[in-house]
């Protein structure tokens, strides 16, 4: 946590920018707002979004959990359940001719369609929308984590049979280290999916969330709380995000795009 | 099933020879149909001899190389190792690929050690022993490195190590030094030579540089293409040890000229 901190106040330089461009956003639309008067059900300036944050924050930010948890419990089986299925389909022919044929076909369709099925199979509480948020969260780590299982020099593995490695020392050993950045991308997608899972999940039913905030306000025309709404979800996307791709430097400080970026800052 | 008898000739055959491959075939399954790999391949190894195959890409040495290395089954003959017929990777293996596939997670140490912790725990002396196998190539204080921070030589030169550690009594490498650079090369093939008078391992080595077959080898295998078969042996009787100003010498130059001259015969090199 100190690190991440000094990071960002020492400046390295990709954080930054990130900073530095939403602020900037931010402010121009506050300028925009004050310059061309749109009607404040149409766009609030940011300031007025703030101060009907402060209003209510304890409201807001409980909702808030209740998605943050519903994303995280779905995105920690989806990961789970992903990588689990994703060894199954390397080793067994008959998963990689089922499943995973099935997975790249489902992949395709838009699944949040099938968000209200969810619910009559699983009622309003929060079930559903865990199982939502898995459902978008799983394709992207499958796919990419059964590709990294996939992409491991062949001589690597004639070497491990030379050196009577069992399955298992293969699996952990080379296979699963190999993944691990692939591994990482489909989570990097899966975090973010399974954030609009969760939301997708409050919308169709329920009575909870931030999702269900969006909502309520959406029914009384509340344009101020609707923005409220979305940029706490911007703020916890962006988050998340950033944690997961955290924890990859920690993980991979050996991986290629990892070296590219200390070198960078390095230099 | 084999009779009593059969097995009896194929070890009086082997008699000598620690590898021993006879009228061996190898024909890959394609889409396009059955591939030819190799055929009729006749070839033994004495133990502590340096057997070097060259040929031109595609005529089957790295297919010869998986064979002996119990990788891939043979489609016709036999393959044995010290008498007995192979069947999967035999013990007492070292291998050493083009490529040093060494594991981008792990230290070097920690790469050398794979091949013994794909089975078990190393202990302290094979630690030392990996340590000493990584100063007598040079690696020295590099143990703690990431492959990454190290040259395609010092990466070759690791792999070489790991494939040694278990100490081996037969070592294949498959063309372990095309990749690097000549100076690198001329450096490695003077340790390897090195390293092979201090050990005597039974070693395999597969090449396309004639000059490098000649230069490390007891004996030379020229193979040609398609089918791969084998064309011609030469015993290289150039006096050992063996430092790099042996390549200056009029002996060496007839030999890898014999060589070339052979291959040009054969339509495979243009003189
Ligand atoms: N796994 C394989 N499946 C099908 N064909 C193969 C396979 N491996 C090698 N071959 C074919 O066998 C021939 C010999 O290949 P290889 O042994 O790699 O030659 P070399 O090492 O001398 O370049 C080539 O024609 C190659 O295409
Ligand atoms: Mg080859």
């Amino acid at each position: 946590m100190m690190a991440f901190l000094k990071r960002l106040i020492g400046g390295e330089s990709e954080t930054r920018d990130v900073f530095v461009v939403i602020a900037a956003a931010l402010l121009l639309w506050e300028i925009g707002v004050w310059i061309f008067h749109p009607s404040p059900l149409i766009l609030p300036a940011p300031s007025v979004i703030v101060v009907e944050f402060f209003k209510a924050p304890g409201l807001y930010l409980r909702h808030l959990a209740f998605t943050l948890l519903m994303t995280l419990i779905g995105f920690g089986l989806s990961v789970v359940l992903g990588v689990a299925l994703s060894v199954g389909i390397i080793y067994s022919r008959f998963l990689e001719r089922t499943a995973y044929t099935l997975l790249v076909v489902l992949n395709s369709i838009p699944k949040v369609a099938l968000a209200p099925l969810f619910v009559i199979w699983m009622g309003t509480g929060p079930e559903p929308k865990v199982a939502i948020a898995l459902m978008l969260a799983i394709f992207p780590i499958v796919i990419d984590s059964v590709l990294g299982l996939r992409s491991v020099d062949p001589d690597m593995l004639n070497l491990a049979r030379v050196s009577k490695a069992s399955p298992w020392a293969v699996l952990t050993k080379i296979r699963f280290p190999c993944a691990l950045p692939s591994l990482f991308a489909g989570m990097k997608v899966g975090i973010s999916l399974a954030l609009v899972g969760a939301i997708v999940g409050e919308f169709v039913a329920g009575n909870y969330g931030i999702g269900f905030q969006i909502l309520v306000a959406q029914g009384q025309f509340d344009t101020v709380r609707v923005f409220v709404s979305l940029l706490l979800l911007g703020i916890v996307g962006a988050v998340l995000f950033f944690l997961v791709n955290y924890a990859e430097r920690l993980l991979l400080p050996w991986h290629v795009s990892q070296r590219a970026r200390s070198d960078r800052s390095g230099s | 099933m084999r009779s009593s008898n059969e097995i009896a000739v194929a070890a009086a055959n082997a008699a000598g020879a620690y590898v021993s491959l006879s009228q061996v075939g190898k024909t890959y399954a394609s889409a396009r149909g059955p591939i030819p790999a190799l055929v009729d391949i006749n070839l033994d190894i004495k133990p502590h001899e340096f057997v070097s195959v060259v040929g031109p890409s595609g005529c089957g040495k790295s297919t010869l190389l998986k064979l002996v290395a119990g990788l891939e089954g043979v489609s016709a003959g036999s393959v044995q190792i010290a008498g007995r017929p192979l069947n999967g990777p035999p013990d007492g293996l070292g291998v050493v690929f083009q490529r040093d596939v060494l594991l981008d997670w792990r230290t070097i140490l920690d790469n050398v050690l794979l091949s013994i912790e794909f089975t078990r725990k190393p202990s302290a002396a094979e630690r030392a022993r990996a340590m000493g196998l990584l100063k007598r190539f040079g690696l020295a204080g590099f143990e703690d490195r990431f492959p990454f921070e190290l040259s395609g030589g010092m990466r070759q030169r690791a792999s070489i190590c790991r494939a040694l550690l278990a100490d081996p009594e037969l070592l294949l490498m498959d063309e372990p030094f095309g990749a690097l650079d000549a100076m690198t090369r001329d450096d490695l093939n003077v340790e390897l030579a090195q390293i092979w008078q201090d050990t005597r391992k039974t070693l395999l080595f597969i090449t396309h540089s004639i000059v490098e077959a000649v230069f490390l080898s007891d004996r030379v295998v020229m193979m040609s293409k398609t089918p791969g078969k084998i064309v011609d042996t030469i015993t290289v009787d150039l006096p050992r040890p063996r430092r790099l100003a042996v390549r200056d010498s009029a002996e060496f130059a007839t030999f890898v000229q014999r060589i070339r001259h052979h291959f040009a015969e054969l339509g495979i090199l243009k003189e």
